[in-house]
């Protein structure tokens, strides 16, 4: 009689040594794995969860100026290096890492308008109210070395701020022109002006380096070409626009931070209408910077809070805001797109996590595939309502919180004012202008 | 006089400006007195005002009313005439003199030269930099839109761009401060040595070089073309040299043993005169040969073979001729070789030992056959054969060779063997073109007559046949085609012929029966499922038959959807069918009898069309009843309202929007919706979709692990942006996507052109240096 036995081949099951792990076989079959949108869908809602849960963005508080932090620079090539200076003209580095200052400098008496790190990272540039230009060596000075700039620019006006060429021993600053300095004259090898205003940041486009933009007291935008010694175009906005950014992976947006609480995207091609206006702040927005990676930017406001908007999207996406914080003057991303830092009225730099709720240090494998597939499950779900509505509460000061809902009246007013108006007045005569055109009051060639 | 003129003229010229405002008029109004001028103007207006009357357009004269002290005498304005002054007009008083060339070249010369346009104002020229300047920008900057459109639509993104090189120090380098310790080690330093194995770059022996160097492509290739060529040639010979070796035939097998013989022979020969020494040799073998041979007894007459041949020998002519063969074979062998150069005579020799050896009937039936030796007649036959029927050009060559050979005496036989060889190879060949053709013809035949004629008849014959098989082949589809189908077309005809007859009539009876009710009953009998009379529709029937569809047609709209339900499904039965199926019938209604009484209790159907009628009821919108009871009446136990109040505070809800099931009768859709779900539902479809579908497809894909395999699930689930914790992400750069970058350096551009910054600059120096 011939008995019939199971018979499986032990590679299928068997493991080579003991550390490795159970093979464990499975069976996709749908039928056996039933109600897949149900249960995606709770695990998503339950990501929302965490995450909301984890979201703990603050990480670090700098103190030690005397006086609000005006300006701030990154190293070029070191993550954990920063610079900033403050009301009082002081300059110190912080070690990111160890979360001190490792260095202070008496830049200049009265403010320090503007501070830039060269290209190389051996030397930074500061500007300020006493009308000088200096070099500083990023090194402190010897034992028994004075502490001293390597150079040092007597100008005949104030000089509001200052950046570096990305590639060449160039600088530029602002003031009552932009002037173009080389690093090794005394004077400008080129200034430009376009009207006379004070002009109150300067800006090299990273990518076409020949490319700057500025923005001035008289409301308005000017690009100017570095090669040909020649402004391009200026943009006449609604309000004062207080900095501008560019993107650092497409060379023709940039965002600027208006006085009218908005934010506007440009395509510097087609300056007549913002790609994008972001709006959420309820204050003058005064610094932005974008995130290295190009896709998103941070702007810090005068309502005590700084704000991550995708490049994008008209709404943020983040707030991040604490009690002891006030007015944000400064605001930069580091380096490698994981921290945001701001310096504030308070004398304080704040260090945050650009993602609220990431975990830092290494991952696991499985803790990586964990975070990436919550991360497309709540993509997937973002429109369902619950998700939306858990993932987007945000717990906001008073004073925001009723400043945003006063907003909305107003706005809300102002809505139907306009539809009114329209209503009430011979079809056509009343232009509806969009909320792209309605900000930019001129282009001047 | 005339000189005098000009010259006023071109003092005119030059006050032309002055002139222009100089009347006509003015001699005559400068003589006239101050006083009376004013009546006298008076007056000559209303003549100029009546005389304009009569519709032309008198010449308006210029008026002058300042006292001027330059006065022209020749009394030149634009005014009058409404045209500007041109120059021509005044030089056309000097084309008649001669004398004025130089006066007119000049003029001609001012007259030639363009006025310098008016330069821009600052503003201007400076806009027109900037437009300029912006439209170059703005062309640099689009050769960045692909690679932003690329990455705003990639699927990852990794970051930094730029791919870090490894740091992997070189070969050499790690080999260098390295000594090798242990034997195994040695060993492979050893042979590394041995081969001289190079550390450094190239990492390649001098074998290797000179290999690498030794063969260039072009050589290589021929070598390799040689060799399959070679290959090719050596399978070709193999299969020929199967082929052959498969040929059953004892005489094909026979005549190319002897052609070897011969061919070695002659070989033997060409070596004797070439190398003695060699040929020596070959001798010796071929003694040696002999001795085995002999020792053998291998070709005597003694074999199993042998025997049968000699008694086959009497009757059969091969056979005896294969005696014979073998017999000279045998004498060859065993004779002993004496001079080489003597083998002539000896052959000669040979033929009468042999005579001698052989057996007496083999002799007597050869001579009684043929005096000559019979391969020598045949040969001759089949030549003149060839000669006489060949018209082949490309054959031709061949049968003079043999005419040829045949004149020598002794290379005939080998030419012999050939056009035997031949012979068998057409043999073959035509053998087997018969056998496609599948014609069975005698072989005998096929020897007299002409090979190309054969082959041309052969194929006739099979494209014939071919042509026949076609044919029939051709019908038989055909026939098949048409049969099956015809088949094909009788038999399902009558099937849907048969319900179509049988459906009709009946479906029109309980239609019938339908209306017929409905005109009696009430609403509520109707919903009620009926009896159908079964024999009372078949009675009807063929009554009804000739008129059926007329009525089908108008009892097709009187279809109520509601009813649906309650109507009868129509049996399968009428007097057409035969008896058979009735028993099937009965069958099923034993069967559904069966069922009835399992399920005597509930009808569900009924129960639903009660539910759905509650829900509908219940899904109307109510009328508010706003009568109060003894309000203008007697109010009171037992007393109501009267109908009249009723009737007018009964405030009557509108109709609400039709249900959606409202034709759907089997169906109950419930309209209200429900909270609890629709917290969970998305309302409005969102932005990037456009059609609902779109996002549900998106929803309905599992990207998890448990629905997916391992690989699926990670490529699901990859992250749009990867950046590296720790790595600086610089800028984009041209060189990061492929593009060059501008070689030439800003600064430099700059102190290429500084004209308009440096002199802007030098004067804002001097200014600061002034204060």
């Amino acid at each position: 009689m011939k008995v019939k036995m199971l018979s499986r081949n032990p590679d299928n099951y068997v493991r080579e040594t003991k550390l490795d792990l159970q093979r464990v076989p499975r069976n996709y079959d749908p039928t056996l794995h039933p109600f897949e949108v149900p249960r995606e869908y709770v695990r998503a809602l339950n990501a929302t969860k965490l995450e909301r849960v984890f979201a703990k963005p603050f990480l670090a508080s700098l103190d030690g100026h005397r006086d609000g932090v005006n300006c701030l620079a990154k190293h070029p090539k070191n993550l954990a290096t920063v610079l900033s200076g403050a009301c009082d003209g002081e300059v110190r580095i912080w070690n990111l890492t160890q979360r001190n200052c490792i260095r202070t400098v008496q830049a200049h008496e009265g403010f320090v308008r503007g501070i830039c790190t060269r290209f190389c990272g051996t030397s930074f540039f500061t500007v300020g109210d006493d009308k000088t230009v200096k070099q500083w060596k990023m090194d402190g000075p010897g034992y028994g070395e004075e502490e001293e700039p390597l150079h040092t620019i007597l100008g005949k006006t104030v000089y509001t701020g200052i950046d570096h060429h990305w590639k060449e021993a160039v600088f530029a600053t602002c003031g009552q022109q932009v002037d173009i300095w080389d690093e090794q004259r005394t004077n400008p090898i080129c200034s430009m002006t376009w009207g006379f205003d004070s002009i109150s940041s300067v800006k090299f486009n990273p990518v076409e380096t020949f490319l700057l933009g500025s923005c001035a007291s008289d409301r308005n935008i000017v690009l100017y070409d570095m090669r040909q010694a020649t402004p391009l175009k200026k943009v006449i906005l609604d309000m004062r626009t207080n900095t501008i950014c560019w993107n650092p992976m497409e060379a023709f947006i940039f965002t600027a931070a208006n006085e009218d609480y908005n934010l506007y995207t440009f395509d510097m091609r087609a300056l007549d209408t913002p790609v994008m206006v972001h709006m959420d702040h309820v204050s003058a927005v005064l610094d932005v910077d974008y995130c290295p990676t190009g896709k998103e930017f941070v702007s810090a406001s005068f309502d005590k809070s700084i704000r991550i908007f995708p490049v994008d999207k008209s709404r943020s996406r983040e707030v991040y805001h604490t009690k002891r914080m006030q007015h944000v003057i400064c605001v930069k991303w580091t380096s490698d797109s994981k921290y945001i830092m701001c310096g504030s009225d308070e004398m304080n730099i704040r260090l945050w996590k650009a993602n609220a709720s990431e975990k830092l240090g290494v991952l696991t494998s499985r803790e990586k595939a964990a975070k990436d597939y919550n991360q497309k499950l709540k993509e997937k779900f973002q429109h369902y309502p619950h998700i939306k509505r858990i993932a987007r509460h945000r717990h906001l000061p008073k004073s925001i919180y009723s400043q945003i809902q006063e907003q909305r009246i107003m706005k809300e007013a102002r809505r139907r004012k306009e539809v009114n108006r329209i209503k009430h007045s011979k079809p056509g005569s009343v232009p509806i202008v969009s909320e792209k055109k309605k900000h930019i009051v001129a282009v001047v060639k | 006089m005339t000189a005098n003129r000009l010259a006023e003229s071109l003092l005119a010229l030059s006050q032309q400006e002055e002139l222009v405002d100089l009347p006509k008029d003015y001699l005559l109004s400068g003589s006239e007195d101050e006083g009376d001028n004013d009546g006298e103007r008076e007056h000559q207006k209303l003549l100029e005002a009546i005389s304009s009357l009569d519709g032309k357009n008198r010449r308006k004269l210029a008026e002058r009313s300042e006292a001027s002290l330059k006065v022209s005498e020749f009394n030149v304005s634009s005014e009058g005439s409404g045209e500007k002054l041109v120059l021509a007009d005044l030089l056309e008083p000097v084309k008649t003199s001669s004398s004025l060339a130089t006066v007119k070249k000049q003029l001609n010369r001012v007259k030639s030269k363009k006025t310098v346009e008016l330069p821009l104002n600052k503003e201007e020229i400076e806009r027109i930099h900037r437009e300029v300047a912006f439209n170059k920008t703005t062309q640099v900057l689009s050769k960045w839109d692909p690679v932003v459109l690329k990455n705003r639509q990639a699927e990852q993104l990794v970051f930094p761009l730029e791919k870090e090189e490894p740091a992997i120090a070189p070969i050499e380098h790690v080999l260098s401060g390295w000594k090798a310790r242990t034997p195994l080690e040695q060993e492979i330093f050893n042979l590394l040595h041995k081969n001289k194995q190079p550390v450094a770059d190239p990492l390649l022996t001098p074998v290797e070089k000179a290999s690498l160097q030794a063969m260039s492509l072009e050589e290589a290739k021929m070598r390799r073309a040689e060799l399959q060529r070679a290959r090719a040639l050596q399978s070709y010979y193999e299969a020929k040299a199967r082929r052959e070796k498969k040929i059953k035939s004892k005489k094909y097998h026979k005549v190319v043993k002897k052609g070897k013989a011969k061919k070695a022979l002659k070989e033997f020969e060409q070596l004797r005169k070439a190398n003695p020494a060699a040929a020596l040799e070959e001798l010796e073998k071929i003694e040696k040969a002999r001795m085995m041979e002999r020792m053998s007894l291998k070709h005597q007459n003694s074999g199993k073979w042998a025997k049968s041949k000699a008694i086959m020998a009497k009757y059969d002519l091969e056979a005896r001729q294969a005696m014979q063969e073998q017999l000279a074979k045998n004498k060859e062998l065993t004779q002993k070789l004496q001079v080489a150069s003597e083998s002539e005579e000896e052959e000669g020799g040979t033929e009468e030992v042999e005579e001698l050896l052989v057996p007496d009937v083999v002799n007597e039936v050869q001579m009684n056959a043929d005096g000559p030796n019979p391969w020598m007649l045949r040969s001759c036959t089949s030549d003149t054969k060839e000669a006489a029927t060949q018209e082949d050009p490309e054959q031709l060559p061949e049968p003079e060779a043999h005419e040829v050979s045949e004149s020598e005496g002794e290379e005939r036989p080998v030419a012999e063997e050939e056009i035997l060889l031949r012979e068998f190879e057409e043999r073959r060949s035509l053998r087997k073109r018969s056998e496609l053709s599948q014609d069975a013809e005698p072989a005998g035949s096929q020897e007299t007559k002409d090979s190309s004629s054969q082959e041309v008849l052969s194929e006739l014959r099979v494209l014939a046949q071919k042509l026949k098989e076609n044919d029939q082949s051709r019908k038989q589809k055909a026939s098949s085609e048409g049969t099956i189908p015809q088949v094909q077309r009788e038999e399902p005809a009558p099937e849907e012929e048969e319900p179509l007859l049988l459906q009709r009539p009946e479906r029109v009876q309980t239609l019938e029966e339908l209306e017929e009710l409905g005109k009696e009953e009430c609403f509520q009998n109707k919903e009620l499922p009926r009896p159908v009379l079964e024999g009372q529709q078949s009675e009807r029937t063929p009554n009804n038959r000739p008129d059926a569809p007329k009525e089908k047609k108008k009892k097709e709209q009187m279809i109520d959807l509601q009813n649906l339900l309650t109507t009868q499904s129509p049996s399968v039965k009428s007097l057409a069918v035969p008896t058979i199926e009735e028993l099937e019938d009965e069958e099923e209604r034993n069967q559904r009898q069966m069922i009835k009484e399992a399920f005597a209790g509930d009808d569900v159907i009924r129960d639903f069309l009660k539910e759905k009628r509650e829900a509908v009821e219940a899904s109307k919108p109510k009328d508010v009843d706003l009568t109060l009871p003894g309000w203008g009446e007697w109010g009171g136990v037992g007393l109501k309202p009267s109908a009249k109040k009723r009737r007018r505070f009964l405030i009557k809800a509108p109709e609400g929007p039709p249900r959606k099931d409202k034709n759907l009768p089997n169906v109950m859709i419930n309209e209200k919706r429900n909270i609890h779900t629709a917290a969970h539902q998305v309302r409005v479809l969102p932005y990037p979709f456009t059609h609902h579908w779109q996002f549900e497809r998106t929803i309905q894909t599992p990207i998890g692990s448990t629905w997916n395999t391992q690989r699926a699930f990670q490529k699901l689930t990859t992250p749009k942006v990867v950046t590296k914790p720790g790595h600086i992400i610089n800028p984009i750069k041209a060189e990061d996507v492929g593009y060059r970058s501008s070689s030439r350096s800003d600064l430099s551009v700059i102190q290429r052109n500084p004209k308009r910054i440096t002199t802007r600059h030098k004067k804002q120096l001097k200014k600061s240096s002034v204060d």
